[in-house]
């Protein structure tokens, strides 16, 4: 294919000087809002669908109340029997299932994209394990108030990402090195919560299931409110940066060169998505799976090119709700959502690495 | 070609230096395989002396200080026999692999035992060890294969990080369908739990001898593989040119690891580390022989293991540490230790 | 047309971890030309190339670019001024042509900009330049190693910079796409006045495309000037340590380096 010759062009005014390359720049522009198109469509539709399987677990349990008690209920009037199940059992729980799915759903597709590695997810490197493990030390051996918990959380979550990052850094963070030392840090990390938990009193499976993999039970506004406050504060920090990071997946160098900050863009990033992930670990455990599996399941749904740090949290917030439900409802006995994420993710990751390996790609 | 001139003379001298040692160091290693085992019986969370200790290996059960070492006994053993069995299926399986990072938990083939008992108990009211040792061969047999399988897709077969990763997968689907069939199991779950976290404490005479047949043959397989673990190491193109008969090999060892690694946790739980750690420690004494590596491995895990269960009895006092928690702290940075050390395209 | 800008390296001083790899280097880069560099394996080129479009911060010296340093500049004004094509850039999986064009739009825009008429137009006017406008609704996965390459360039187009800098754009191409690139890249400089400056690993290549040639050796400028000034014999032999012989090249009167090695050499 011979290169045509080209137009002495200088940048833009002569492409539009005549009707040829207005059609030409018209023709692109249709096709960039073409594939937008899709974006869109999709995230309003998760968004719709995360609102309706709010309304619906607020309605449906062992009692279903009508869409007109649930309302009631939320403007704030008494109504018999629906204030408290609703309002104070149904309410919390979904709040924080959405809360959660929100936070993960942003921690782990920023992880991904930043490592370049859909492996790289915070909850199977040992991040999600690392704060699992400091709420859980500060729950039952240190017995300290929520907000105490998020503040270790957070502290453990920094330090093993840091620990990680150390430790895999020899001249560099080869991406399969990192992710088997973040796999060797988590298997510690949980056997360190399992002592933890074991040291208890008494063995309380409640317990260790919240924080080995996660479980909405017994959910409460005190917990709850830590990571409300975290989605209002680190989410629009990372969502400021979301260009620069959808830059970095073309090489550092790349994006050096398209005039990213590379290494202040990974700090905060990576700061960002650890704080979240930390504050929804700290109030409902490392919900399994959750973040490694919304950024992969968002970016089939909205297809390339754009953006997913949105559409990934919407996927993280359905993935917790409808977890949760089908939990607490779809079988004979009650699950945490843990489980039942645990049960699905898992053989998504074996088929990712199936379909990864058989393409010759690498990991 | 014969090694007649005097500088071959002094190079064969050299080569069979490091074997007279070999020799002394196993010794050695026996040597402190028996005051682990003392230590075992002696700590605890009642302390006695020797003389009370000989008297219980006499048979005497006077007195608490006695009935105590009694108690110790079966499990000593079983730490022993658990180590041995778990180290050598570690060596066999980074032999047979050809992977540094090959071990029976990593790679999830404990979790594959685990599950396949979880379901003996839970779905088939099976209560005795005999009954679940078949089931917990046949998880980590299926579990191995899988892993295997799915490791080794792809054009350049199955490098380290692949089966690690594999492994690794397979553990998390493995361990969350153990949990999704626990938690609803209010009956079987207090049993299961102390045995899922991995622990030499339930050790019984019974259990003990229920489980030795199965282990007798594990290690002579084992045993018996190591020649053709030696030519494996070569890769299988170099191995089948020197007559080598290469899946038979790599067929017949494999089948003596996962034989280990099932019947071991049948008994103790999910232990995951040693396979990993023992053999890495050892070869730097005993080279890669595997003839002298799989002996050395089986003492070297058995004082491991031992003395990692004293450990876990004497921290927690007066309550004890699992011996699956203490090898996953030992263990894991040990094994990220091998990670660093690889270079990339090992990987 | 573009404007005129001044790239210059002042006694430059490279160097990773305690290794120096290049040491107080000075080199003029001609505006509007295209300038090649060329050495040895790990003589300092592509770390050179990396300094002079801030990837790497030296130690020593400095990089002017129209008299300033680059490594005070901010990175977005530095990119909209000059643009890299790093050795291995990494495409999204699935991503458009057009879509990966467009991402060289990055430094005209904000965190809270909207894509313009210009932003459209640019894109276009890079596709349209390398001559794939038809693969544009293309999956970047599916191009060979030529159109793929010819892909990373129309993005650095789309960047809209009077300088380009590439790290051996021509490496891993098939002989046909490594000449389609370069003669690309001629088409570029002669249409628009766009100062080229590229590593290539092709001693023969640089010579018939550079209007300048640079070898380096040893962590410094052997030689710079025109193609048949800087490569002599006597230059091939102390940059290379490879006996040569250095004729006229009889298609494009190029000099032309031959390698004498130990076999197949007529006496």
């Amino acid at each position: 294919m011979t290169s045509s010759a080209l137009r002495p062009t200088s940048p833009t005014s002569d492409l539009t000087s005549d009707a040829a390359g207005r059609r030409l720049v018209d023709e692109i522009a249709r096709n960039r809002i073409r594939r937008g198109r899709r974006r869109r469509t999709v995230m309003i539709v998760l968004a719709l669908a995360v609102v309706a399987v709010f309304v619906l677990s607020l309605m449906v349990g062992q009692t279903f109340y009508t869409p007109l008690d649930v309302w009631h209920v939320l403007i704030g009037e008494q109504v018999p029997g629906a204030s408290f199940t609703v309002g104070r059992l149904r309410l919390p729980r979904a709040t924080l299932a959405i809360a959660a799915g929100l936070c993960f759903g942003l921690g782990g597709v920023t992880f991904q994209t930043m490592l370049r590695n859909p492996l790289a997810s915070p909850d199977i490197i040992g991040i999600s394990a690392g704060a699992s493990a400091a709420a859980a030390f500060a729950i039952v051996t240190l017995s300290l108030d929520d907000a105490q918990v998020s503040a270790f959380a957070i502290v453990a979550g920094l330090a093993v990402a840091l620990l990680v990052y150390a430790l895999s850094y020899r001249g560099g963070v080869a991406g399969t090195r990192l992710i088997l030392i973040g796999i060797g840090v988590a298997a510690m990390l949980e056997s360190l919560t399992t002592w933890v938990l074991s040291g208890a009193a008494q063995w309380d499976l409640q317990e260790a299931t919240r924080w080995l993999t996660g479980s909405l039970n017994g959910a409460s506004w005190p917990q709850i409110i830590p990571v409300l406050i975290a989605l209002a504060v680190l989410g629009p920090v990372l969502l400021a940066r979301s260009r620069d990071l959808s830059t970095t997946q073309l090489g550092d160098d790349t994006a050096a060169a398209l005039g990213v900050r590379v290494n202040l863009t990974r700090l905060v990033v990576i700061v960002t998505a650890v704080g979240l992930i930390s504050f929804a670990t700290a109030a409902a455990g490392p919900i399994a799976f959750v973040a490694f599996l919304s950024g992969p399941i968002a970016a089939r749904l909205v297809g390339p090119g754009g953006s997913l740090l949105i559409p990934s949290a919407l996927v993280g917030a359905l993935l917790v709700l409808v977890a949760d439900f089908a939990g607490q409802y779809a079988f004979g006995s009650r699950f945490p959502v843990g489980v039942v994420t645990g049960v699905l993710g898992a053989p998504y990751l074996i088929w990712l690495i199936i379909r990864s390996n058989r393409s010759g790609g690498s990991l | 070609m014969v090694l007649t001139t005097p500088e071959r003379a002094e190079d064969a001298a050299i080569v069979r230096r490091p074997r007279r040692l070999r020799g002394v160091w196993l010794l050695v290693a026996l040597g402190v395989l028996a005051l682990a085992m003392f230590a075992s019986l002696t700590i605890g969370s009642r302390d006695v002396d020797v003389s009370d200790v000989l008297a219980a290996l006499g048979g005497g059960t006077d007195g608490f200080a006695e009935a105590s070492v009694a108690k110790r006994i079966p499990r000593t053993l079983l730490a022993v026999v658990a180590g041995a069995a778990l180290a050598v299926s570690g060596a066999v399986m980074q032999g047979v692999t050809r992977n540094p990072l090959a071990d029976p938990g990593i790679l999830g083939v404990n979790m594959g035992a685990s599950l396949a008992v979880v379901i003996g108990i839970s779905f088939f009211g099976l209560t005795a060890a005999s009954g679940y040792i078949w089931l917990a061969l046949a998880g980590a047999a299926i579990a191995a294969v899988f892993v295997y399988t799915i490791g080794s897709l792809g054009r350049d077969g199955a490098t380290p990080l692949k089966l690690a990763l594999a492994g690794a997968a397979t553990s998390a689907a493995l361990a969350s369908f153990v949990s999704a069939i626990v938690i609803p199991r209010g009956d079987v779950s207090a049993s299961i739990r102390s045995w899922q976290i991995g622990g030499v404490g339930g050790g019984t005479f019974a259990s003990l001898e229920q489980v030795a047949p199965f282990l007798l043959v594990g290690f002579a397989i084992c045993v018996l593989s190591a020649r053709g673990l030696n030519s494996l190491a070569l890769g299988d193109d170099l191995a089948a040119g020197l007559g080598e008969r290469v899946a038979l090999a790599r067929g017949s060892a494999a089948l003596g690891a996962v034989i280990l690694c099932g019947a071991t946790t049948a008994i103790t739980g999910p232990i995951a580390f040693v396979g990993l750690v023992v053999p890495h420690a050892v070869r730097l004494i005993v080279g890669v022989d595997h003839r002298w590596l799989i002996p050395f491995s089986a003492v070297a895990g058995a004082i491991l293991l031992t003395i990692a269960d004293v450990v876990g009895r004497i921290i927690a006092r007066p309550t004890e540490i699992d011996v699956g928690i203490l090898t996953a702290l030992i263990g894991a940075p040990f094994f990220i230790w091998i990670v660093r050390r690889q270079k990339i395209r090992q990987l | 047309m573009t404007e005129q800008h001044t790239l210059v390296v002042e006694r430059l001083v490279l160097g990773y971890g305690d290794r120096v790899v290049i040491d107080g280097l000075d080199l003029v880069i001609p505006t509007g030309r295209i300038t090649a560099i060329v050495g040895a394996n790990a003589c300092g080129k592509s770390t050179l190339l990396r300094s002079m479009s801030r990837l790497l911060t030296p130690r020593g010296g400095s990089v002017l670019l129209d008299g300033k340093q680059i490594h005070k500049m901010p990175p977005k004004q530095l990119a909209q001024t000059l643009g890299l094509l790093p050795q291995s850039p990494i495409a999204p999986e699935g991503i458009t042509v057009s879509d990966l064009v467009g991402r060289g739009r990055h430094p005209h825009q904000g965190i809270f900009s909207r894509w313009s008429t210009d932003d459209d137009a640019a894109v276009a006017a890079a596709l349209e330049a390398t001559g794939i406008l038809d693969l544009a609704e293309r999956s970047v996965d599916e191009l060979s190693g030529g159109q793929r390459q010819r892909v990373w360039i129309a993005m650095a187009l789309a960047q809209q910079t009077d300088l380009l800098l590439l790290d051996e754009p021509t490496t891993f191409l098939d002989v046909n796409h490594q000449v389609e690139v370069l003669d690309l890249l001629t088409d570029l400089n002669r249409a628009r006045g766009t100062t080229v400056v590229m590593v290539l690993h092709d001693l023969n290549l640089a010579a018939r495309y550079a209007d300048n040639l640079v070898a380096i050796a040893d962590g410094a400028v052997h030689a710079a000037g025109p193609a048949a000034e800087v490569l002599t014999e006597d230059c091939v032999r102390a940059v290379f340590g490879l006996d040569s012989r250095v004729i006229v090249d009889p298609t494009s009167g190029a000099p032309l380096m031959l390698p004498i090695g130990k076999h197949h050499v007529q006496a």
